[in-house]
C-alpha cells in the first residue's frame, strides 16, 4: 500500500519535473504556469465543474481497466467498449417512451450501456480463453471494428438527416447535472463513486476478488487450489467491458442527452491511465481520474500562456512515470 | 587456502556476522547449514561474485582488498565456482560459454580451446562434448561442463554450491569421486551442501554456518549426528513411523491406466487409507505429469478415483472437493501467491474458511493463526507477504493449506521439502504422518531418497513414465531408477 502511493507520488513529481520542461520550452515560467492552473481551475466553478466531468467518465473506464490488470489481463478496448456503451445507451433511451419514469429510464439505459461493453469484453475474454487469441491483440483490433460499426448503425438508424447527431433521449433518462457553472459535471459522478466502492468492497472482501486477484497474481497457483481459471477471466473481461460501456451515463444521460459521433472518444484510452497511474486499485482509480481530469481541464485554463498540446503530452509522461516508477520502488528492500 | 572472516548485510539484515572459512590447500572442505544460513553469501564473496560489507580474506596466504574484489579478480586468482542453477548462457556452446568474459581480443579463436577443453575433460575424468549449445546438456552434464570451465580458466580453488541437488543418485556418486580425485591432484575444493551423507563421503573438514555465523568447525573423522545438532542448534527427534495400514484398507486414492502424453504411459497405482507411498525417480521422468494428472491440471487417459469416488472427467475443484489434497511441486509457480499476505495464501480457494461469497475476516485470522502455530511459521505473521518469507516457511504454508482440507482423504505431495531446510523438513514430514494417521493416503512424490525411505511404507519408481519396480532400499531404488535394473 505504501509502496503504491510511493510509486504514484514518485510518477507525479518526476512528470512535473518533465512538464516544467515542456513549458520553459514554450518560454513560460513553469512555476507560474502550474499556479494559475491550480487557482484558476479551483477558484471557476465551471473549470472545478469539468475537472469532475472529466473524473467521472475517467473512473468507470480506470476501474474497468483495472479490474482487468488484477486479473493480469490487459484490456486495451476500453475505447471499443465505451463507443459501444455510449450508442446502446442512447439508443435505448431514444426508445423509450417520452413518458418512462427515472426509476424505469435510467437503469435500463445504465444497463444497456453495461450490456453493451460487457458483450465485447465477454466476447475478448472468451477468445482468450478458447482460443488463446491474446487479448492486447483482440481488444485493440475490436475497437476499429466496433468504432466501424457504430458509425455505420449511426448512419442507418440514429443520426437525423444530413448530421452526426441523433435524437434526444426520453427526459425520464436524462440524469441531472451538478450545476457547478454551467458545467458538464452531472449526477453520473455519484454512480460513479458507488460503483468504485463497490469495487473495492469486491475486491478486498469477497472470494470473487480473492479469486481474480490470485488469476492475476499466479494462474498456477490459482488452478491448483481449485478456482477455475477460464471462467473467471471471462467473467473478468466482461465486467471490465461492463464498466467502460457504463461511462456513457456520464456521457449520454448525465451531459449530451443525445448520441454523437464521436462522443466520449479517448476516455477509453485515457482509462489506461487512470488503471496505472491509481496502481489498480479503486480508491487510486477514482484519485489518478482526479488528477487527469485536472490535468485536462487546467490545462484548457492556462489555455492563453501554453499550448493546450502540453496537457495532452502530460498525460503521456505521467503515464511514462509510472511506468517506470514501479520497479525503482519495487526494488526498494 | 581460504582464511575469511566476513560481514554482509542485506538492507538492514545481517546475513553473514564475521562468518569463518579457514579451508586447507588440496582438501575438501564441506560448508553446511541451513537454508538462510549464509553459505551461498559466504562462498559468493569468496568468488568474487558479492561484495563484502567488512571482514577479511586472505587466499593463499595473501590478504585482499574486499573492497576491489570482484569476478575478475578473483578468477585470476584462480577461484573457480560452479553456482547452484549453472551459470552457462544455453543458447551458447559450452566452448563459447567458456571464453565468454575472459577472451579480449575482437577475433574469437573456439578450436584450440575447444581441443584443450576437451582434453582437460579427459584427464580429469569429466568427458564433455564442448560444441553442445548448454541447453541440450542434460542437467549432469551442464555440471560438468562448467568444473571443466573452471579448471580451464586455471582455478586451483573451486567452489560448488550444492552441485547435488539436481543429479541422480548414480551421477552424484561420480561427481563426488571426482572431487576426491581433483583435491588429490591439489586443487583445493569447497562443497556447499546440505546433505550429511556426502559430506561424510567426501569432505575433509566440515564448517557448520548457523545464521550467518560459523558455529563448528569439523576435521577428521566426521560425526554425522553432531553435524546436524550444530546445524539446526538442536537435536533433531527421531519421528516415530506410521504403522502400515492393513491390507484391506479401503482405497484413498486409485490411478488406473492413467498417461499424459508421452510424458506418462498408463500408470497403475493404488494408495489406502493410511498408507504413505513414495514415487522415486530421477527428475523429468513423469512425476510431475502424474500429481497434475491427479490434481486435474492435465488432460489425462485412463480413470483417477478419490476415497472410491471417480474423479476423472472432473475439474480440480471437484477433486478437492471429494477429499484430494494437492502439493504443487514449485511453491513460486502453482503453490502460492507470493504478493499475497500469508493468510491471504492459507486460505486461497479455501471456501469452507472464507466463506462462499463474502470473506469471513475473522474465521481468516483464526484459521491462518492456528495454521502458523500448528507448522511454526517465522515470522508468526500473518499479516507478512509469502514472498518474504523464507523458503521453508513458504512451504509451510503450502502444506499449512492444503492438509488441513476438511474430509481429508488422498494427498498428493510433490516434492514436498525441495530447497527446505532441516527444521522445516521436520516439521512437514511430521504434518504429512498426520495426515496418515488420522486416514489420509499419502503419495509422496520426491527426487530426495532419503525422504522417501524414511516416510514411506512403499516405495515405486518411475522411470520413462512408466512404473519400473517397487524397492524398499536406496541400491535397489537407484539401480530401478537408472534403469540398470532387469
Amino acid at each position: 500500500m505504501k509502496r503504491e502511493l510511493e510509486a504514484a507520488a514518485i510518477a507525479l513529481l518526476a512528470s512535473l519535473a518533465v512538464g516544467s520542461l515542456l513549458v520553459l520550452a514554450a518560454g513560460q515560467s513553469p512555476g507560474h504556469v502550474w499556479w494559475q492552473m491550480l487557482v484558476r481551475t479551483c477558484s471557476s466553478e465551471y473549470d472545478l465543474g469539468q475537472l469532475l466531468y472529466k473524473a467521472t467518465a475517467l473512473t468507470f473506464t480506470g476501474l474497468g481497466v483495472a479490474l482487468a490488470l488484477d486479473a493480469g489481463l490487459f484490456n486495451i478496448g476500453a475505447e471499443g467498449q465505451l463507443a459501444a456503451g455510449v450508442l446502446a445507451c442512447a439508443m435505448v433511451g431514444t426508445a423509450l417512451p417520452e413518458g418512462t419514469p427515472a426509476i424505469v429510464a435510467i437503469p435500463a439505459c445504465a444497463l444497456a450501456a453495461a450490456a453493451a461493453g460487457g458483450a465485447i469484453g465477454a466476447l475478448i475474454g472468451a477468445l482468450r480463453v478458447a482460443r488463446g487469441a491474446h487479448e492486447v491483440i483482440t481488444s485493440i483490433m475490436l475497437n476499429a471494428i466496433v468504432a466501424g460499426i457504430a458509425l455505420w448503425i449511426g448512419n442507418q438508424y440514429v443520426f437525423a438527416n444530413g448530421t452526426t447527431t441523433g435524437r434526444a433521449i426520453a427526459p425520464g433518462a436524462q440524469l441531472p447535472g451538478l450545476g457547478l457553472g454551467g458545467s458538464a459535471a452531472n449526477a453520473a459522478l455519484v454512480l460513479a463513486l458507488a460503483v468504485a466502492g463497490a469495487m473495492w468492497w469486491l475486491r478486498a472482501r469477497t472470494t470473487w476478488g480473492q479469486a481474480w486477484r490470485a488469476v492475476g497474481s499466479d494462474r498456477e497457483a490459482a488452478r491448483s487450489v481449485g478456482i477455475a481459471v477460464s471462467r473467471v477471466q471471462v467473467l473478468v473481461m466482461t465486467g471490465s467491458g461492463a464498466l467502460c460501456g457504463l461511462a456513457a451515463t456520464s456521457f449520454v444521460l448525465g451531459h449530451k442527452h443525445a448520441y454523437e459521433q464521436g462522443l466520449g472518444t479517448g476516455t477509453g484510452f485515457l482509462g489506461i491511465s487512470a488503471a496505472l497511474l491509481g496502481r489498480v486499485h479503486p480508491v487510486g482509480v477514482v484519485a489518478a481520474a482526479l488528477v487527469l481530469g485536472f490535468l485536462s481541464s487546467g490545462g484548457l485554463a492556462v489555455g492563453d500562456l501554453v499550448p493546450k498540446e502540453l496537457t495532452e503530452m502530460l498525460q503521456g509522461v505521467v503515464v511514462l512515470a509510472i511506468a517506470a516508477a514501479v520497479p525503482i520502488v519495487r526494488r526498494a528492500p | 587456502m581460504i582464511e575469511a572472516a566476513l560481514t554482509k548485510r542485506y538492507g538492514g539484515r545481517e546475513v553473514l556476522r564475521a562468518a569463518k572459512l579457514e579451508v586447507a590447500a588440496g582438501s575438501v572442505h564441506a560448508l553446511v547449514g541451513e537454508n538462510g544460513a549464509g553459505k551461498s553469501t559466504l562462498v559468493k564473496i569468496v568468488a568474487g561474485i558479492v561484495r563484502a560489507d567488512g571482514g577479511t580474506l586472505a587466499i593463499g596466504g595473501k590478504r585482499i582488498d574486499l573492497a576491489r574484489w570482484d569476478r575478475v579478480a578473483a578468477r585470476a586468482a584462480g577461484i573457480g565456482i560452479v553456482q547452484q542453477h549453472g551459470a552457462f548462457a544455453g543458447t551458447l556452446s559450452v566452448v563459447e560459454n567458456a571464453v565468454l568474459g575472459v577472451e579480449r581480443g575482437p577475433i574469437l579463436e573456439l578450436a584450440p580451446v575447444a581441443r584443450a577443453l576437451a582434453e582437460l575433460g579427459e584427464r580429469v575424468g569429466l568427458p564433455i562434448d564442448p560444441w553442445v549449445r548448454a541447453n541440450e546438456l542434460p542437467l549432469g552434464a551442464a555440471q560438468r561442463a562448467e568444473i571443466v570451465t573452471a579448471l580451464h580458466h586455471g582455478a586451483k580453488l573451486l567452489v560448488l554450491d550444492e552441485p547435488t541437488a539436481v543429479l541422480a543418485p548414480v551421477e552424484v556418486d561420480g561427481l563426488l569421486a571426482t572431487l576426491r580425485r581433483l583435491a588429490r591432484e591439489g586443487t583445493t575444493i569447497v562443497l556447499v551442501t546440505h546433505k550429511l551423507d556426502e559430506v561424510r563421503q567426501v569432505a575433509d573438514a566440515v564448517t557448520v554456518l548457523r545464521a550467518g555465523e560459523s558455529v563448528a568447525r569439523f576435521a577428521g573423522e566426521l560425526d554425522i549426528r553432531v553435524i546436524a545438532r550444530a546445524m539446526v542448534g538442536a537435536e533433531l527427534p527421531e519421528p516415530a513411523r506410521v504403522e502400515a495400514p492393513r491390507d484391506d484398507a479401503a482405497p484413498a486414492l486409485e490411478c488406473i491406466g492413467v498417461g499424459v502424453g508421452a510424458a506418462l504411459a498408463g500408470v497403475d497405482l493404488a494408495v489406502r487409507r493410511g498408507e504413505l507411498v513414495g514415487v522415486a525417480g530421477v527428475d523429468g521422468n513423469g512425476q510431475r505429469e502424474l500429481a497434475l494428472a491427479i490434481a486435474g491440471l492435465a488432460p489425462h487417459a485412463g480413470r483417477v478415483r478419490i476415497a472410491g469416488r471417480d474423479v476423472s472427467a472432473e475439474p480440480p475443484a471437484r477433486r478437492l472437493a471429494a477429499g484430494l489434497a494437492y502439493v504443487p511441486e514449485d511453491r513460486h509457480h502453482g503453490g502460492l501467491v507470493l504478493d499475497a499476505s500469508v493468510a491471504d495464501n492459507l486460505a486461497l480457494g479455501r471456501r469452507d474458511v472464507t466463506g462462499a461469497f463474502r470473506i469471513d475476516r475473522a474465521r481468516v485470522a483464526r484459521f491462518a493463526a492456528e495454521r502458523i502455530a500448528e507448522l511454526d511459521v517465522r515470522p508468526p505473521d500473518s499479516a507478512a507477504l509469502a514472498r518474504e518469507l523464507s523458503g521453508g516457511n513458504q512451504q509451510k504454508l503450502v502444506i499449512g493449506r492444503e492438509l488441513s482440507r476438511p474430509s481429508l482423504a488422498a494427498v498428493v505431495a510433490a516434492q514436498p521439502t525441495r530447497g527446505v531446510d532441516l527444521g522445516a523438513v521436520a516439521r512437514i514430514h511430521d504434518r504429512l504422518r498426520a495426515a496418515a494417521r488420522a486416514g489420509a493416503g499419502v503419495l509422496v512424490i520426491s527426487a530426495d531418497l532419503d525422504e522417501l525411505l524414511v516416510l514411506c511404507h512403499r516405495i515405486v519408481v518411475l522411470l520413462r513414465g512408466r512404473i519400473v519396480g517397487t524397492a524398499g532400499e536406496r541400491a535397489a531404488l537407484g539401480a530401478l531408477m537408472t534403469g540398470a535394473a532387469r
